[in-house]
């Protein structure tokens, strides 16, 4: 197994301190240029920060058929972009694509750039260990592995190699706290993960998710299995997540779109229709097909 | 309007009546009972079968006990049912058995859990419609067939490169043994495998691990339940395998000395029975003898049933458990 340097035990506790000292820095930021530019400049604000994940005339086919098509477009740090649209519109697809879970699929090809930090995911190169833990994933439905909630989170730390009884005990905490789940579960962490609710158990696979210490948590419809007071905890801890991460999420439900996100993507028949800011999607998209969709007309 | 009963006004024609008339009310009862009937002494009849079974060998077996006693016959080593005095120490038949149990096991289990993974979790998956149906054949070949390859090709081929007095015996039997049992191995512990799902192996490999790190630490732990169960079913289809033994292990009713030697010929429980039914006469303490033999067979496989059952239980109710 490769060891990651960021894991490294000793630098453990460095990153962890250096997390929120970059998320205050950052927003210093925002405000020096909060200030240099004029007051409804939100849009030219996230984007003068360069992209993390580039898209660039991205296509994924299966077989013959294009799962998405041609897609340009740029997700930015420490932010929550939704992506929206239609079922069998490819918004999986394209999510599925940055990490690279689409490989389990037999007889799919990538054309195209689909760069994360400025490497293309689809580069023969690629060391996909590195790739999937720097950048996360939570699923459609609750996965967790049939084991103890602890071994669960520290699954992803031991596979880089972290052994050290009390380093894993941290990081056990430390997730669970930032999934806002350790108040629930502090006294049985070596109760199976399976006793948990619906809810609790999505939460403890994002908890799994941020002990590979990743950049970017994507996240397919993480509530479509829930029900709405575990959706809205886990929408408040998306809030909570995106001084930190980057985070993609997929999402059926538009509300939910216009609740967590900064940007908002529309994809139908595996294109991408409207990219924006949120407000501007659900207020006043450019596009008919968008607004259709937004306001119900279709979809 | 909440609190009028509703009415019973006809509102649209109904083409086709929503009530029964009489006759059709009593013809449906019966058609419902005769049919609950009818499943329900088919289903009986298996039930009967083996409660009977259990029921006839005891009744010839506990005679044998009762005349013998039970020390005997199960610490024994001295097996002359035609002797005088007669002696009926099946010791060296159960040993026989276990020998070429454990020996099918130690040829099977690896490999059959082996090809279970490699079928479910690494063949694509239009190769493994192709591969799963051939593994599955090798269990419908009669085993008798199997024996005759292992008295025609395997144990002359023994008896050649190891320069063996005799190429019938426990690695010879057990390797057989093993081709039969492996089939029910790969299957049933592939299926494990295979509904421990998806979801579990895309949250593996989501957190950056390899397929082999997946694989050990995820798939195996999740279907062990079936993997055992799965194991445990090869084991019953190695101990009452009957034809294949008689013809490969040598007969013997010896116990191998030394222990491990896996060279020497011995005799199984299943094949004493198959062998000395015809030269026992009826009513005979040695035809007696040969029912105690079955009872005890019975007794093992019924247990190991139980154990499979227990473990199939578990592996579907975890199953069950994770998809709540």
């Amino acid at each position: 197994m490769n060891i990651d340097p960021e894991i490294n035990p000793e630098e453990t506790d460095m990153t962890q301190t250096q997390i929120p000292q970059l998320a205050k820095n950052n927003s210093s930021v925002r405000l020096a240029q909060m200030q240099m530019f004029s007051a409804d400049s939100y849009a030219t604000l996230v984007a003068a920060e360069p992209a993390i994940i580039t898209s660039h005339n991205f296509s994924l086919f299966y077989g013959d058929k294009a799962g998405v098509k041609d897609v340009t477009m740029d997700i930015y740090p420490r932010s929550v972009t939704a992506i929206i649209g239609p079922s069998g519109c490819g918004k999986s697809t394209f999510l599925r694509s940055i990490n690279r879970m689409n490989d389990l699929i037999p007889h799919t090809r990538a054309e195209g750039g689909l760069m994360v930090n400025g490497i293309n995911v689809y580069d023969k190169q690629i060391n996909l260990v590195n790739l999937r833990q720097q950048v996360g994933m939570v699923f459609q439905k609750p996965n967790p592995f049939p084991k103890s909630i602890y071994d669960n989170i520290a699954y992803g730390p031991r596979l880089q190699s972290v052994k050290r009884r009390s380093d894993l005990d941290n990081m056990v905490e430390q997730c669970l706290r930032s999934a806002a789940l350790w108040d629930e579960v502090k006294d049985d962490l070596k109760k199976s993960a399976l006793a948990l609710s619906g809810g609790q158990q999505q939460r403890l696979c994002i908890a799994r998710a941020l002990a590979t210490k990743p950049k970017v948590l994507l996240m397919d419809e993480p509530c479509s299995a829930l029900d709405p007071v575990a959706t809205g905890r886990i929408e408040e801890l998306m809030t909570q997540l995106k001084d930190t991460y980057t985070i993609v999420i997929v999402t059926h439900n538009m509300q939910q779109a216009a609740r967590v996100s900064e940007r908002t993507a529309f994809f139908c028949l595996g294109e991408l229709i409207e990219y924006d800011l949120t407000r501007t999607i659900f207020t006043n998209p450019s596009i008919k097909q968008t607004e259709d969709y937004v306001t119900g007309r279709f979809g | 309007m909440a609190n009028q009963t509703p009415q019973s006004t006809k509102v649209a024609d109904f083409d086709r009546p929503l009530l029964l008339t009489p006759g059709q009310d009593w013809g449906n009862y019966l058609i419902n009972i005769l049919g609950q009937a009818l499943l329900f002494l088919i289903t009986s009849l298996s039930v009967v079968a083996v409660l009977l079974i259990f029921f006839f060998i005891i009744r010839k077996a506990l005679p044998f006990f009762l005349k013998h006693g039970v020390m005997e016959f199960f610490t024994s080593t001295a097996w002359y049912p035609e002797g005088s005095p007669a002696e009926f120490g099946a010791g060296t038949l159960m040993a026989g058995s276990l020998y070429v149990t454990v020996g099918a096991l130690l040829f099977a289990v690896p490999g059959g859990i082996l090809a279970a993974v490699f079928l479910s979790d690494i063949l694509p998956f239009k190769a493994r419609q192709i591969v799963k149906p051939i593994i599955e054949i090798l269990a419908a070949i009669p085993s008798v067939a199997y024996g005759f390859f292992a008295i025609i090709v395997v144990a002359p081929w023994l008896q050649k490169h190891l320069g063996l007095v005799t190429g019938t015996n426990i690695f010879n039997a057990s390797l057989i043994l093993a081709v039969m049992a492996v089939p029910t191995i790969i299957s049933v512990a592939e299926d494990a495998l295979t509904a421990a799902g998806r979801e579990l192996r895309e949250a593996s490999l989501a957190l950056g691990a390899t397929r082999a790190e997946t694989i050990i630490k995820v798939m195996l732990p999740a279907a062990h339940s079936g993997i055992i169960a799965a194991i445990i079913l090869g084991m019953m289809r190695a101990i009452g395998e009957t034809m294949v033994v008689w013809m490969a292990a040598g007969n013997a009713s010896q116990i191998p000395t030394p222990w491990w030697n896996i060279f020497a010929s011995v005799r199984t429980m299943t094949a004493t029975i198959a062998g000395d039914m015809a030269e026992s006469p009826e009513g005979s303490d040695h035809r007696l003898a040969l029912f105690a033999v079955g009872l005890t067979l019975l007794a093992f496989t019924f247990l190991l049933n139980l154990a499979s059952e227990h473990f199939l239980g578990r592996s579907r109710g975890g199953g069950k458990g994770r998809k709540k």
